[in-house]
């Protein structure tokens, strides 16, 4: 197969700017790229949909305003089980990530579109922001006493020595961890996708075993895509519930 | 005249709201025990995740103080055994949640069965 440099299953996910060449200031590149894009969709779309679905404000909702009703929900019974009533304050921030990142996913189901959750430096960003929020959230509740967090209860005062570094190691990997598997878990799908998709042109008639096999990971795709949503936004509450409850 | 009738009826009310609202419960705790299927996918990939990047972070941390420090390659030696230590504290931490969340799927089933029952 003359798989050329247009072919990659990596090439959807090349950041390009969408002026041709790349805008300069200051030595920084602030060009309004493929991934600005469609962050840009989704905030429209989240805000569309929300706006637009929630106008009729029916007791008896339609098709639209369920939707955005169960997506409410969904967020809502997650903030209540795993934060308790004290994270109430805390519910729009969860619900803005919720959102973000489950219209992220999707619109990157779009065929020819561009998934910005594939790139490890936006999830991180989002990661490192929910890590230095709760943190601070956390250290402003208990004040020093927050401090304990990184040495259980009940625990020999000897082990210290050991377990201080290691509960800290722990608490720093919350990030990446967050970020990465999210991160990974969309590069995966959408490589998958392109890969077994070349396999179908090349293997001619047989190219109908591929494309059978292509219509289910595309449904699997969108089951993980909304998955990954709710799993980044059900680690960021426990994460909360951490720093308020410490443990 | 009015105001106590209307308060009563707050109260019922706020009842009514509170069984209800416990009835929802219930039902939704038999709901997700049933969907465990498609949230094993994620369960084992969280899993791996959660260790890698426990190591990672530790082994990152070992490489910069190394750098900082210049006492190659003993940091590096000394975090990476961390790390792996904040991998299983990540993974019980898991395997311990993922174990109350069934336990309690597994009681408000149960207390749905003696209700009907």
């Amino acid at each position: 197969m003359a798989a050329g440099e247009k072919q990659s299953p990596l090439d959807q996910f090349t950041i390009k700017a969408l002026s041709g060449e790349p805008t300069m200031i200051g030595g920084f590149d602030i060009s309004f790229t493929n991934s600005s894009a469609a962050m840009l969709a989704t905030v429209v779309g989240v805000t569309l949909f929300l706006v637009f679905s929630m106008r009729g404000r029916a007791l008896v909702p339609g098709r639209w305003q369920s939707c955005a009703e169960i997506c409410y929900e969904i967020v809502a019974n997650m903030v209540r089980d795993n934060v308790g009533s004290e994270g109430r304050k805390y519910f729009p921030f969860i619900f803005t990530i919720f959102m973000f990142v489950l219209f992220g996913n999707l619109i990157g189901m779009i065929p020819g579109s561009f998934t910005f959750t594939s790139h490890v430096i936006v999830t991180f960003v989002m990661a490192a922001f929910i890590f230095l929020g709760v943190t601070a959230i956390g250290f402003a509740r208990h004040g020093l006493g927050y401090c304990r967090m990184f040495f259980p209860h009940g625990a020999p005062l000897w082990t210290a020595v050991i377990l201080i570094p290691i509960e800290l190691v722990s608490y720093l990997s919350r990030p990446l961890s967050l970020s990465v598997r999210l991160f990974a878990n969309m590069v995966v799908g959408h490589v998958l996708l392109k890969v077994i998709a070349g396999f179908v042109i090349a293997l001619g008639v047989f190219g109908i075993v591929p494309l059978a096999f292509l219509v289910g990971i595309t449904a699997l795709e969108f089951l993980v895509a909304v998955l990954q949503a709710y799993i980044f936004t059900i680690l960021t509450s426990i994460y909360l519930h951490d720093a308020i409850h410490m443990h | 005249m009015t105001e106590p009738d209307d308060r009563s009826s707050l109260k019922q009310l706020d009842e009514r709201l509170k069984a209800a609202r416990s009835r929802h419960d219930q039902d939704r705790g038999l709901d997700n025990s049933g969907k465990t299927g498609a949230n094993n996918i994620g369960v084992g990939f969280r899993i791996a995740v959660e260790m890698i990047a426990a190591l990672a972070v530790g082994v990152g941390i070992g490489l910069l103080l190394d750098n900082w420090l210049g006492t190659k390659p003993w940091m590096l030696i000394l975090f990476f055994i961390l790390g792996c230590g904040a991998g299983f504290t990540n993974l019980i931490r898991v395997a311990r949640e993922l174990d109350r969340k069934a336990r309690l799927a597994k009681q408000s089933k149960d207390a749905g069965g003696d209700q009907e029952g």
